[in-house]
């Protein structure tokens, strides 16, 4: 509670930074409207008017969100201009690869905890797999996955996939080795078995672990989910109002579909959040 | 010698079937049933050969350092076999996959184009935006450090920030800065720098009361604390940045390229090359992207371990 008010402090410091920035760099384009009309409205008319052009350069905040309050509240849900329609269809993707990608990290951890050839095998290449920019290629992933028969939410699931299982790998084998040496030798001396030691000491004490990596994870799957539409087939989501808006030169269609974009991330965190603090209470770990 | 005996037959074995599942697939009409039970039979001694020698004990010194390095060589060229035995077996088409091989006939055929890609999205966009970037992120940091108001407002507005999907502002950087690379760069600058504030700040909290104290003892002035304490204590942090924002910024200048540059770069090479069907130079691209990554990577990755040689992350 001590951060709210030098948070707002911050907020409100962004918002001033991105008015004075429309205003300047939106001027250019009032002062040639006025020298081609041949009249001098005067400055203060010229700054009023650039919070106000139908395609600015950068919009200011208020048209962002009259733009969002238009396409959200004003529109019925199954309108194809609809920001709760596209912004619905990313979400169900991002949900997909998250899912996706939080089961393939787990079991690629239990595999390297518990596997000598697995750590030194397949670690390095997972560690590998994340320097390829797989963001930059998904357009050809999609369009390739659409040839061999799978189109819609399956591919852009996939890159979600393959961009949140990492956190969570290299999350959950810290956590699943996050036991001491001398918590393991007190469950051999109970005679544990593997599966014991796992159930009772280790996957307890990863939970902490996995919650870290998950809000990452949550944030990466919907940077894929965003970056999967942007290409050709993409008529959909919000990632394809960010191409369409580019093409067209919309910019506050560009901005809006952005600031929604980062609630739907800020809202996936915050979730994830509140999972992890309901589940640390029950099991005694709360902070 | 009977400790290395095992590993040398399974690796004699899978490369004996390896040979054997490619000069089976090398005919026309598909691979044979009994190449494709060869591949797998390559496949299980390789991943035997891989359990072996992790679970071999070389010892201290270069023979596990060797063997470090061997067990996840032989792991990536089980793929890379897997995947040219079913390409060529299962005569998949090229427009769908190609097969390493031919990915690598392409890239030593069209070095000048990749080397030019690789100029325009790598050395200029990538490196000027990433210098920007982490440079403003930990100045940022040591400015806001001496502010405590500063800091409990501006870092979770940071790592609020570090979650958002940034890219997204690729196309407006394109409208503002032109379809030349300095509209890349800005949106690496932009990419790199919550996470690397986040992290630098982090890091500026790690030096501890005892050791500032024993700064103040010495009469050290602010700056000469920042220079010779708290900068090398927040290495370990610094560097976590900085590894995070190489891939991010190779990223973010690739697909910046996908809204508008002008005719030559990886990305603008990667998303017209996908147009023509030219799927084994997009694969080329791709292999340049890695590469280039990695070698980022594994660089500063090395920078790392000579500067920061005292963590206990380093040392075990």
């Amino acid at each position: 509670m001590r951060s709210v008010v030098p948070v707002l402090t911050v907020v409100a410091a962004l918002l001033a930074l991105w008015y004075a920035g429309a205003v300047f760099l939106n001027l250019q384009w009032e002062v040639d409207q006025a020298r081609r009309a041949g009249a001098d409205p005067g400055l203060q008319a010229m700054i009023v008017n650039t919070l106000a052009q139908d395609r600015p350069l950068l919009p200011a905040p208020h048209q962002v969100i009259a733009e969002i309050w238009e396409t959200t509240v004003e529109k019925k849900i199954t309108s194809k201009r609809s920001l709760i329609y596209h912004g619905w269809i990313t979400l169900s993707a991002t949900l997909l690869g998250f899912a996706l990608g939080t089961a393939l990290g787990m079991t690629l951890a239990v595999g390297i905890v518990h596997s000598r050839a697995m750590d030194l095998s397949v670690m390095p290449w997972v560690i590998a797999s994340q320097t390829i920019p797989i963001l930059a290629v998904a357009p050809m992933i999609i369009v390739v996955l659409n040839a061999v028969g799978l189109s819609g939410l399956i591919p852009k699931a996939l890159i979600s996939t393959y961009l949140s299982f990492f956190p969570v790998v290299v999350g959950m084998v810290k956590g699943l080795r996050s036991p001491d040496a001398i918590q393991i030798d007190l469950m051999r001396t109970w005679s544990a078995d593997r599966g014991q030691v796992f159930r009772k000491l280790r996957w307890p004490s990863a939970t902490p672990y996995l919650f870290a990596s998950l809000k990452v994870a949550a944030a990466a799957s919907l940077v894929g989910a965003i970056v999967g539409e942007l290409p050709t087939g993409a008529v959909a989501g919000l990632g394809a109002r960010l191409l369409a808006g580019s093409y067209y030169g919309q910019t506050i269609q560009i901005w809006s579909a952005l600031i929604s974009a980062a609630v739907l991330a800020a809202g996936l965190v915050m979730v994830v959040g509140l999972v992890q603090r309901a589940v640390l209470a029950r099991m005694g770990m709360a902070r | 010698m009977s400790l290395a005996g095992r590993p040398a037959i399974l690796a004699a074995l899978s490369l004996a079937l390896a040979w054997a599942t490619l000069s089976a697939a090398s005919g026309d009409g598909g691979m044979p049933a009994w190449g494709w039970i060869a591949m797998l039979g390559a496949w299980a001694a390789a991943a035997a050969l891989v359990s072996a020698l992790a679970n071999t004990d070389p010892g201290e010194g270069a023979l596990r350092r060797l063997r470090d390095l061997a067990v996840p060589l032989i792991f990536g060229a089980t793929l890379l076999f897997l995947w040219e035995a079913v390409v060529r077996g299962a005569d998949i088409s090229a427009v769908l996959l190609p097969a390493p091989t031919a990915i690598a006939t392409r890239f030593s055929a069209s070095t000048a184009v990749l080397w030019a890609d690789f100029q325009q999205t790598f050395l200029k966009a990538v490196l000027a935006g990433y210098a920007l970037g982490c440079g403003a992120a930990l100045l940022t940091a040591i400015a806001i450090d001496r502010s405590d108001f500063l800091q409990r407002g501006l870092l979770p507005v940071g790592n609020f920030v570090a979650a958002l999907p940034i890219i997204g502002i690729a196309p407006i950087m394109v409208m503002w800065f032109g379809f030349d690379w300095p509209s890349k760069a800005a949106v690496v600058v932009v990419m790199c720098l919550f996470p690397m504030l986040v992290n630098a700040a982090e890091g500026l909290k790690a030096a501890d009361a005892m050791q500032k104290d024993l700064m103040r003892t010495y009469a050290a002035g602010y700056w000469q604390t920042l220079w010779k304490l708290r900068l090398p204590a927040a290495a370990p942090f610094l560097f976590n940045g900085l590894k995070i924002c190489s891939t991010l910024a190779l990223i973010g200048a690739i697909v910046a390229e996908f809204f508008g540059t002008p005719t030559v770069g990886m990305g603008f090479r990667i998303s017209t090359e996908v147009g023509r069907m030219n799927l084994d130079m997009v694969w080329a691209e791709i292999t340049v992207a890695a590469l280039a990554g990695s070698a980022f990577y594994g660089l500063l990755a090395a920078i790392e371990r000579a500067a920061t040689f005292w963590h206990p992350s380093q040392r075990g």
